[in-house]
């Protein structure tokens, strides 16, 4: 069992969530309260990575971030080392990776705030923060649970975005979908179906925990 | 005094009203459908109609302006003190009576915020509520709640959407004197719109009144609400 790299997934799906769970939140916010017709195309942008095929947009941020662009060299003189190839540069990648994974839950969980609460919230003087923290956030809660599992789960299991921006770094950039890549090349089925135990493991139980929780709470679905 | 252009389209439905609201109770009278609620709502700034063609939505309040469509000036719901009590209480469910009613009040202090609140809970006659969460209230408890919620801030325009349709007629008309009252006491101008000409003719100083979104007429309520005055009489004396 390489313990390396499942310290490393774990700790990259926990970066990767906390980052989206903020940045999630206040974007899902504001495509739900926001009346613009540009926010649109935020959605639509949001929800880009979904359909992309991750090694696409795994290629598109390894020359984004590598030495060819100008974009690229200034983050690497700013840092000391290019973010291609290193931990910060799969954060970044997981991120856009899994942007969707976050935002489309909370959207959904939001926009199930029966309207005429947030109605009566900006009639008595709440703005958006305020609508967001006392009204949307504490009425669809569940969907920040479900955004958090999916988020982290989906990080957990990416692997075309890893291989292309990070490579196969032993503690910087290998994770478990890379070792399990490793394995099954190399012919140790034994130990694929080990860490592939483990990857089926963490999906079943976080799933069972965001539809027993759905259950518990009456079934009221984000 | 409130004076308003409205001319708004949605789908088949035309809005289109100019008049202005001097008295300080003004009833809209009309059936449903006729177009009482999006009135309300364009008052209260919570619809935005676009600018396109043939859209026109102008509010002002004492000489202010709130809402012109022309000019591009809309003050958002919150800052243009208006409140508007719904028939849908839509209490906020996770939140105590007292918050509910407080949630309005967070600029001011504390001691002001408690006094306030237990002020209105006075006032709608619902002190013993204030600990209650609005799902173990009734419906015209919850409507209670809702009003003294949009009255805490002290607006100086009250829009109320069939306030009481949840409270028999002896809590309603007691509800509804304490209001006039304590509206006349504020200088609070307050705009009902109702379909029971009952409630319409209990409170009216004017009535507006509503047909297919258009003003067939305004005036003081034995004029406007004649003939329904004299329905209601022929029902209680059919002999």
């Amino acid at each position: 069992m390489d313990w390396q790299a499942l310290a490393l997934t774990l700790k990259l799906a926990t970066v990767t969530t906390a980052i989206l769970l903020a940045a999630g939140v206040p974007l899902a916010a504001l495509l739900v309260l926001g009346r613009a017709r540009w926010l649109a195309a935020v959605e639509a942008l949001a929800a880009l990575p979904l359909v992309l095929p991750p090694t696409v947009l795994g290629f598109f941020l390894l020359v984004l971030l590598g030495p060819r662009t100008a974009f690229g060299r200034e983050i690497a003189s700013l840092l000391g080392h290019p973010l291609a190839f290193s931990f910060s540069g799969l954060v970044v990648g997981s991120v856009i990776y899994s942007l969707p994974f976050a935002v489309q839950p909370l959207v959904a969980g939001f926009a199930a705030v029966d309207p005429a609460l947030v109605d009566a919230g900006r009639l008595l003087g709440a703005g958006p923060a305020r609508l967001t923290t006392s009204l949307l956030l504490p009425l669809g809660k569940r969907s920040l649970v479900a955004a958090a599992i999916l988020t982290f789960l989906h990080t957990v299991g990416e692997f075309g975005v890893v291989l292309m921006l990070g490579g196969d770094i032993p503690g910087a950039t290998r994770t478990l979908s890379i070792v399990l890549y490793n394995q099954v090349e190399n012919f140790d089925y034994a130990a694929a179906n080990r860490t592939a135990a483990i990857l089926l493991g963490l999906s079943a139980v976080a799933l069972a925990a965001i539809y027993l929780g759905g259950r518990h709470r009456g079934g009221s679905r984000a | 005094m409130l004076e308003m252009a409205l001319h708004v389209r949605r789908g088949a439905f035309h809005l289109d009203i100019d008049c202005r609201f001097a008295s300080e109770w003004t009833v809209i009278f009309g059936p449903s459908g006729a177009g009482k609620s999006t009135l309300l709502r364009l008052l209260a700034g919570l619809e935005l109609p676009g600018p396109s063609r043939g859209h026109t939505v102008c509010v002002v309040l004492d000489g202010e302006p709130l809402t012109d469509s022309a000019s591009r000036v809309w003050r958002k719901p919150g800052h243009r003190q208006t409140s508007l009590v719904a028939q849908q209480p839509a209490l906020f469910p996770h939140l105590s009576v007292e918050a509910n009613i407080a949630y309005g009040l967070r600029q001011e202090g504390r001691d002001v915020r408690l006094a306030r609140v237990a002020e209105m809970l006075d006032l709608v006659d619902a002190a013993d509520l204030r600990d209650r969460r609005p799902r173990d209230l009734s419906g015209g408890e919850a409507q209670r709640i809702a009003l003294a919620r949009a009255l805490a801030p002290r607006p100086r325009l009250l829009l109320l959407d069939e306030p009481f349709s949840a409270l028999d007629g002896a809590a309603s008309d007691a509800l509804l004197f304490r209001l006039q009252n304590w509206a006349r006491d504020k200088q609070t101008q307050v705009v009902m719109a109702t379909h029971d000409a009952s409630d319409a003719l209990a409170t009216a100083a004017e009535v507006a009144l509503l047909n297919r979104g258009h003003l067939a007429a305004l005036g003081p309520a034995v004029e406007v609400l004649a003939a329904e005055r004299a329905r209601l009489l022929d029902r209680l004396n059919p002999a």
